[in-house]
């Protein structure tokens, strides 16, 4: 091991990475891409539900029953109404997923019963969109009847304490206002720096071998750890770079909380890093065509990564076999790591598990990598 | 030369690739300061055995010393004192002259005191001065050539491994680079180069016919040269050729007829001569009478080439009849 052709081989590799626009784009335009697209298009939120209103009865009352509807953020009006056929047109057209109608003699009702029917449509085509857009209506309509209920008695001289006796209070921890970006964006992160350390490494060898310069580099004293050590550094440092600015991007741009240490959050990231490379690293020694190693690298990252990391589909809810095989996703271990630092302000000590898991598969990529570059034509 | 080890040794030096044998039992043995020419045609083995010889392919069978290192088992010490160019173009075309000439210094790990002078060396013997910030892939071939030399010497080899070097360099460039490998020899370094440049040949001070895997001669050019054909060559112009090299190739007295450019290369027995045999001024009306117009034959000296083809036709009757 020689830290002069070790710091040969770097320099050259990072000349190499600045003259290449390719490279170039994958290490600093596509964890921007990445971050913009997954960071505001995956989202498991329903926002904004396009709401109809009938509201056949124009009072007050009816009127500030839908502004409960506009004010909880989940829906927004898009159209007001005066016949129940319009409801079924807008429905048909999709220029609304959701209606309510308030009946004509709501308030008189409410009065004299102190509870009144009002009509939810849904469509429900989309099934998922529509049990969340359900279960926000319910929990608008839930608050809205106790507070009528509240009222109510108060006015029949009843004691609010008797009417209101079972009083659920939701206690929501580390992800308070339920924001599932919050869950997501680290998920993000791990995605984009798997997807990247694995796609610019996976060509550091293949290139060599495709353009005919590694005849004259096996030629050469140079040992294969120099060549992978000296051929890594400069793409650690991009990761590191990348991290950096998908961690600030998590923080700063999409107000991801951060409860926890950068350091942590660093070494850990580090971690990560060594097992991606390695990843990309050995499918260039593998494959020795560019084309090859750059799509077997977007394989073994992209869809282990996105499906099974549990980065948008949380791991405990699937099948026993499937749980299972997550154990070999090694971004499992840095979303965990990751969702542990930011949201619940965890420790290395806290982590101890996840960490161990990425600890034995940077070890056994490192070893299996350091192994599979020969010095020789086959 | 000094009575010192010779630098390059094989001995029974063999390579399968599965039911292939590139190269076939081959012994050489190369003097230091010597340049030794590996003259063959495409797919003879040539560029397997020198691979073999830079410790880039594991041989089959046999071994191999270079600079006294053990090819198979001792191939980063041999590595240590080679210079390899390969035969495809093998610098970084997206580095400039002298980033490639940094790169390969730190990988030779060339003295630090001595890096400026050496690549100032390479730099001037390529005759590339004022072009050190050039990116090398727009470089003219003959300019690459002499590069990519420049980097395989940086760190003063012993022994010089390079696989056609001359492959598609005009021939102008191609006689500067033999210069400077000759420039190089004086200094006593040992150089193999492979070429299929017949003309080239001569600038070696040793031959090595390869052939199928097999070295079929190994000799100065001149011995190559006076290599038993067989009998006196004679070149004979006539039409047609292919007509004429039939019949001549059947007739009493003839060991060998080639086509050679726009006329025939005749072998004539020296040793029995008797009285249907032909002889050279036989030759005109012997062809004649076969309705084939020729003009006087005229004995020559033979080149290379000749006595490539004839050692090369003699391996593959002696192939056919065993």
């Amino acid at each position: 091991m020689n830290f002069r052709r070790l710091f040969a081989l770097a320099y050259k590799e990072t000349l190499q990475i600045w003259r290449d626009p390719r490279s170039l784009a994958i290490a600093l335009l596509m964890p921007l891409m990445q971050m913009g697209i997954l960071g505001y298009g995956v989202s498991l939120d329903i926002k904004h539900v396009p709401l109809c209103v009938y509201d056949q009865e124009n009072s007050q009352q009816s009127r500030s029953l839908v502004q409960d509807f506009v004010s909880s953020g989940w829906f927004s009006i898009s159209r007001r109404f005066e016949r129940e056929a319009d409801i079924r047109d807008a429905m048909d057209r999709g220029s609304c997923n959701a209606a309510i109608v308030v009946p004509v003699n709501f308030s008189r009702t409410l009065a004299m019963n102190g509870t009144a029917p009002v009509q939810a449509i849904f469509d429900a085509t989309d099934v998922n969109t529509t049990n969340i857009a359900l279960g926000y209506a319910q929990g608008v309509m839930a608050q809205a009847s106790a507070e009528l209920a509240t009222r109510w008695a108060a006015a029949h001289g009843i004691q609010p304490s008797l009417v209101s006796q079972i009083d659920l209070e939701p206690s929501t921890w580390f992800n308070e206002t339920l924001d599932s970006r919050y869950f997501i964006i680290p998920g993000v992160v791990a995605v984009i720096l798997a997807l990247v350390g694995a796609q610019l490494t996976s060509l550091t060898i293949s290139r060599e071998w495709e353009r005919g310069t590694m005849e004259q580099l096996i030629s050469t004293p140079v040992t294969a750890l120099e060549v992978m050590l000296g051929k890594l550094t400069p793409y650690f440092m991009i990761g590191l770079i990348d991290a950096g600015f998908c961690l600030a991007a998590a923080i700063f741009w999409f107000h991801v909380p951060f409860r926890g240490n950068v350091i942590t959050l660093f070494t850990t990231s580090m971690l990560f890093l060594i097992v991606v490379l390695g990843i990309g690293y050995l499918i260039s020694v593998r494959i020795r065509s560019q084309l090859g190693a750059s799509q077997v690298a977007l394989l073994v990252t992209m869809l282990p990564t996105s499906l099974l990391s549990g980065y948008t589909f949380p791991i405990d809810q699937m099948p026993a076999a499937i749980q299972a095989l997550t154990l070999v996703v090694y971004a499992r271990y840095y979303v965990t790591i990751l969702r542990g630092i930011f949201l619940k302000g965890s420790s290395l000590t806290d982590l101890w598990m996840p960490i161990a898991g990425l600890s034995v598969y940077a070890l056994l990529i490192i070893w299996l990598a350091a192994r599979a570059f020969h010095k020789r034509i086959n | 030369m000094n009575a010192v080890a010779p630098m390059v040794v094989a001995h029974g030096l063999t390579k399968h690739f599965h039911d292939f044998v590139a190269v076939d039992h081959l012994d050489l043995s190369i003097n230091a300061g010597e340049v030794v020419g590996f003259i063959g045609p495409n797919g003879a083995g040539k560029s397997t055995t020198i691979r073999m010889l830079c410790g880039l392919i594991q041989p089959s069978e046999g071994s191999a010393t270079v600079a006294g290192f053990d090819v198979g088992k001792q191939a980063e010490a041999v590595r240590e004192h080679i210079g390899y160019m390969s035969q495809k173009f093998s610098l970084y075309g997206d580095l400039t002259v002298r980033e490639n000439l940094r790169f390969f210094s730190g990988i030779y790990r060339v003295p630090r005191r001595e890096i400026g002078e050496r690549m100032a060396f390479a730099i001037t013997m390529a005759g590339l001065a004022g072009r050190e910030d050039t990116l090398v892939r727009t470089l003219a071939g003959g300019w690459k050539q002499r590069l990519a030399l420049g980097c395989a010497i940086l760190h003063r080899p012993p022994v010089l491994f390079l696989d056609e070097p001359t492959s598609g360099v005009e021939p102008e460039a191609r006689r500067r680079f033999w210069d400077l490998i000759h420039d190089l020899a004086a200094e006593g370094v040992t150089t193999l180069v492979s070429t299929h440049y017949m003309d080239e040949a001569e600038y070696c001070n040793r031959i090595a016919l390869i052939d199928r895997g097999k070295l079929i001669a190994l000799g100065s050019p001149r011995e190559l040269r006076n290599l038993p054909l067989g009998g006196e060559l004679f070149e004979i112009r006539c039409t047609p050729l292919g007509a004429a090299l039939k019949v001549l190739i059947q007739a009493p007295g003839v060991v060998d007829a080639a086509i050679f450019g726009d006329a025939l290369h005749v072998v004539l027995g020296v040793n029995h001569k008797g009285k249907n045999t032909l002889s050279a001024a036989d030759l005109p009306n012997f062809l004649a009478q076969q309705g084939i117009h020729a003009e006087p034959a005229q004995q020559v000296l033979p080149s290379l080439e000749d006595v490539f083809v004839q050692l090369v036709t003699r391996g593959q009757e002696e192939r056919d009849m065993s």
